[in-house]
């Protein structure tokens, strides 16, 4: 009888061998805890060694509206500044999840290493840890943004709730785009370097400080091109619910979900089929 | 012999590691290193044709020379080196006792115990229950809320290893761990690798020590150079291995002695 029959009548199966995707989830699932607990200890970890610690998770996104504010208020000199300086700073906010989503994903792998190379538990834990990193780290720049809007004559409104929906989307979305990253600098590296560069871009060119609206008036073309780009959805949505006075086409809803469930699904198929891969060099 | 399960079968397993060679190789014929230039792949191999099968409930040393393949084997039995031939077969996937890459230095003890558990799959619940199990075996009671990296090495090394035993592995790979912290820890480590073992767990350790392999240990593999030398009751594989390092260095200091009677 040779090894390998004996393995298999008594049921050995062969080591690294990929599992099949419902046990590979079921098996991610059982592992939340740990995503969670990694997601809050690294935050943690990461602002204990300052004085206010975790303090600065509230710190750090009133200082950044209160520049940004500032910046934008006196540079918009036309119509109405104070509300330019509230839509840039939900531009701001919201797309810092997404950038850092990306390219703290994108080291989720490369930069963990020697964890993944000594213990077994589904990779994809790590990137979505690091989502959900970047997701409790928004939470308190939002609750930021509810104080500070009453001030600039928003008063709360019911439609303040469609961020819980949209915040959900939006994860979604980031999550896809961290497990695309996230299998991709595994294979090269240098990608790292590079999606800064790509975050920027993304900044300039998705409607976070200018109004798109403005910019490309002449060019109507260029505007219907913007009805299909997700993260300026998500920041015109985001802005119409708590600033209201925005008008979007309510089919961004529908958009968005198709964007937020396709990239889910293809950036999680796309990173487990690469599941062996993971801590080899 | 009655019938034992088996556990982990490695069936003829070769691995090769391609490498950039960042240097010029050291040739064994002078004058050929002027023709070489550039980066070139050269293929090492780490394992050539190793097979055995390991039974539950057993403890099995691996030993061998530096650069013999021992850790390359263990590598290879996670799952972590792919083979260039063969395969290694196992109930569940082996671990390393490694729960230390999940730790952070920066937060207390007792969080990376939490942390810690979750990586090896704990629930919450059972961390829970079983950290203060762990605090003990560490012996880091008065210290368990400083971070830490504030701890010394040995500190470290004892609540690494009484996170990473407190699950029961099914198949647990032991590299050069026990060769850290005092005496005393080290008895108590081996004790608590024999307790994995007896329940129903098989437990590979990887030392130079050869102390702890006849300690722990009841079956023995030797590597050399990438090949199987000898794979047998402890007493009578560590016998075999130390016989040929004495004898080994007993045959240079002969071909040293010889060299300079000849000058």
């Amino acid at each position: 009888m040779s090894l390998a029959d004996v393995a298999s009548t008594h049921g050995l199966k062969r080591v690294g061998a990929r599992p099949p995707l419902g046990s590979y989830l079921r098996e991610a699932w059982r592992r939340r805890e740990f995503i969670v607990a990694l997601a809050q200890y690294r935050l943690r970890a990461s602002l204990e060694g300052n004085r206010l610690g975790v303090l600065w998770l509230v710190l750090q996104p009133t200082l950044n509206a209160l520049i940004y504010g500032t910046i934008f208020y006196f540079i918009q000199r036309g119509d109405d500044p104070v509300q330019f300086a509230a839509h840039v700073v939900i531009g701001v906010f919201l797309f810092q999840f997404f950038q850092r989503s990306m390219t703290q994903g994108a080291r989720s792998i490369t930069g963990n290493q020697s964890l993944v190379q000594s213990l077994a538990f589904p990779r994809i834990t790590l990137p979505v840890a690091e989502v959900m990193e970047e997701l409790i780290s928004l939470l308190p720049s939002i609750a930021v943004l509810f104080v500070i809007l009453p001030f600039l004559g928003h008063w709360p409104s019911l439609s303040w709730l469609l961020m819980v929906p949209l915040l959900i989307l939006f994860t979604l979305f980031n999550t896809g785009i961290a497990l695309i990253t996230a299998r991709l600098t595994v294979h090269v590296r240098d990608l790292a370097q590079l999606l800064p560069f790509i975050g920027r871009l993304l900044f300039y060119s998705s409607g976070v400080l200018f109004d798109v609206n403005k910019i490309f008036d002449r060019y109507p073309a260029v505007l219907q091109l913007y009805d299909f780009v997700p993260i300026y959805q998500v920041l015109q949505m985001a802005r119409a619910a708590l600033l209201g006075g925005h008008s979007y086409d309510p089919m961004y809803w529908l958009y968005f979900s198709a964007w937020s469930v396709l990239t889910f699904v293809v950036g999680l198929l796309f990173f487990w089929v690469a599941e062996e891969r993971y801590g080899r060099d | 012999m009655t019938e034992r399960k088996p556990v982990v079968v490695v069936d003829d397993l070769y691995v090769t590691y391609r490498v950039f060679s960042s240097g010029r190789a050291v040739k064994k014929s002078r004058g050929g290193l002027l023709k070489q230039s550039g980066r070139g792949i050269r293929a090492v191999e780490a394992l050539r044709g190793v097979s055995f099968i390991a039974y539950e409930n057993e403890s099995i040393g691996v030993i061998g020379a530096n650069g013999s393949g021992k850790s390359t084997l263990m590598r290879a039995m996670t799952g972590l080196t792919p083979p260039a031939a063969g395969a290694v077969y196992a109930s569940s996937r082996p671990n390393l006792l490694g729960v230390g890459a999940a730790l952070i230095g920066d937060l207390s003890g007792e969080r990376n115990i939490v942390l810690g558990g979750l990586a090896l799959g704990l629930t919450r619940k059972e961390v829970e229950e079983l950290s203060e199990k762990i605090v003990d075996f560490a012996e880091l009671q008065e210290f368990i809320d400083l971070p830490m990296r504030t701890y010394s090495s040995g500190m470290q090394a004892r609540l690494k290893f009484a996170i990473a035993t407190i699950k029961q592995h099914e198949i647990l790979i032991v590299d050069e761990a026990l060769s850290v912290g005092d005496k005393e820890f080290r008895r108590r480590s081996e004790n608590r690798i024999r307790e994995i073992r007896d329940n129903a767990g098989t437990v590979f350790l990887v030392s130079h020590s050869m102390n702890s392999i006849r300690d722990t240990c009841e079956r023995t593999i030797w590597l050399n150079r990438g090949e199987m030398m000898m794979d047998g009751p402890t007493e009578e594989v560590v016998a075999a291995y130390e016989a040929s390092r004495s004898e080994g260095v007993g045959a240079r200091r002969n071909r040293r002695a010889a060299a300079r009677e000849q000058a």
